[in-house]
């Protein structure tokens, strides 16, 4: 069985994975719980437990698709890049509302975790969930969260916003495509971003990146400060 | 394509090259986005150059996602022990983020809009 250890043989079962999660996605189209991604990871969870294969061995495949991710962030300039006009114009709003979204989300996710019983560590996991994983994790290492906690919970509320996102967007009546995408982008990073350009095309992928930007700066300043403030030892 | 990937890498290797320099707490790909975001805008990259790598790579961008989601294995033991507090915590923050973040850009913006058409 050594072979299923095989990290080309892991690869080429990630891609089948998401083809066949697609495939499916297709055929239920309308479904929206059919998220390829969430499936594709349940799938291969479900795989790797059932013969017995570690995180570690998986990660050997895995990082060579996880290394696309980078370049695919830079590449969110080119979007950006044509909306700037627009961007120019809404600076203060804009600035603004992503200020009040990074301290919501900070303060209500940590205050929510402990009211429904959290341990403190856990909740201190779950601080940067909005954000992208690479700053996630580095805040979730400085203020002594469990690190691969956060990053499972990141690509987890990365999902939920691309499931439901357009969906709490009208329950909250925003009614503007570019206040919706922006708050996508903001509360769900590029996971949302993706079902964003997806869905509303390069208009709502720009305003969703630049959610996603913005809060991912914020949130790497700030929550030191409110964790501190909200009396973490941090 | 070694036209497309050059520029994308480059940018992101200059992402990478202000993080080694100044130490800041910011992803080199964020930078690189920025970076590559104002060269075009400056003219300096044409966008000819990057269009088509760059909508491969936003196409896909969920399937990059998946390696990462696969480590929620590693964590079984805390998911199990408090799922509840997680996912509730997870569920409404991440829609108080969307409700405030929408509703204050578009209050803001309406506020603005007003007293620019007052003024003229």
């Amino acid at each position: 069985m050594e072979f299923l250890e095989n990290r080309f043989f892991l690869i080429a079962l990630t891609f089948l994975c998401y083809l066949g999660a697609q495939r499916l996605q297709r055929r239920f189209g309308g479904i929206s719980l059919m998220s390829p991604i969430l499936l594709s990871i349940c799938a291969l969870i479900g795989f790797l437990i059932a013969a017995d294969i570690d995180y570690t061995t998986y990660r050997e495949g895995g990082e060579f698709i996880e290394f696309w991710l980078k370049p695919a962030v830079v590449a969110l300039g080119v979007p950006l890049y044509r909306q700037l006009g627009k961007i120019r114009r809404q600076m203060l709003p804009i600035l603004l509302a992503e200020l009040a979204g990074c301290v919501v989300g900070l303060v209500s996710v940590v205050v929510l975790a402990e009211l429904f019983g959290a341990s403190r560590e856990v909740a201190i996991s779950l601080a940067p969930k909005a954000v992208t994983t690479p700053i996630a994790i580095e805040i979730s290492e400085s203020t002594g969260g469990i690190v691969p906690l956060t990053a499972a919970v990141v690509v987890c509320t990365g999902i939920f916003g691309s499931i439901a996102g357009f969906k709490l967007v009208s329950l909250s009546r925003v009614k503007s495509p570019i206040a919706g995408s922006l708050s996508i982008g903001t509360a769900s990073h590029a996971v949302g971003t993706a079902a964003a350009l997806e869905r509303g095309g390069e208009r709502y992928g720009a305003f969703s990146s630049l959610g996603l930007t913005l809060n991912g700066l914020l949130t790497a300043i700030l929550s030191p400060y409110i964790l501190s403030l909200m009396g973490y030892t941090v | 394509m070694i036209v497309q990937c050059s520029v994308i890498f480059a940018f992101l290797a200059m992402g990478e090259l202000i993080v080694w320099l100044t130490g800041a707490p910011v992803p080199s790909s964020i930078i690189g986005m920025l970076l590559l975001a104002m060269s075009l805008k400056a003219g300096w990259v044409r966008e000819q150059w990057v269009d088509r790598i760059a909508d491969f790579l936003l196409k896909n961008l969920g399937f990059f996602f998946v390696p990462a989601g696969v480590g929620l294995m590693n964590c079984l033991g805390i998911l199990r022990a408090q799922w509840l507090p997680i996912v509730m915590a997870t569920v409404i923050s991440t829609f108080l983020i969307i409700a405030t973040t929408g509703r204050v850009h578009e209050i803001v913006r309406h506020y603005l809009s007003r007293n620019r058409s007052t003024k003229s």
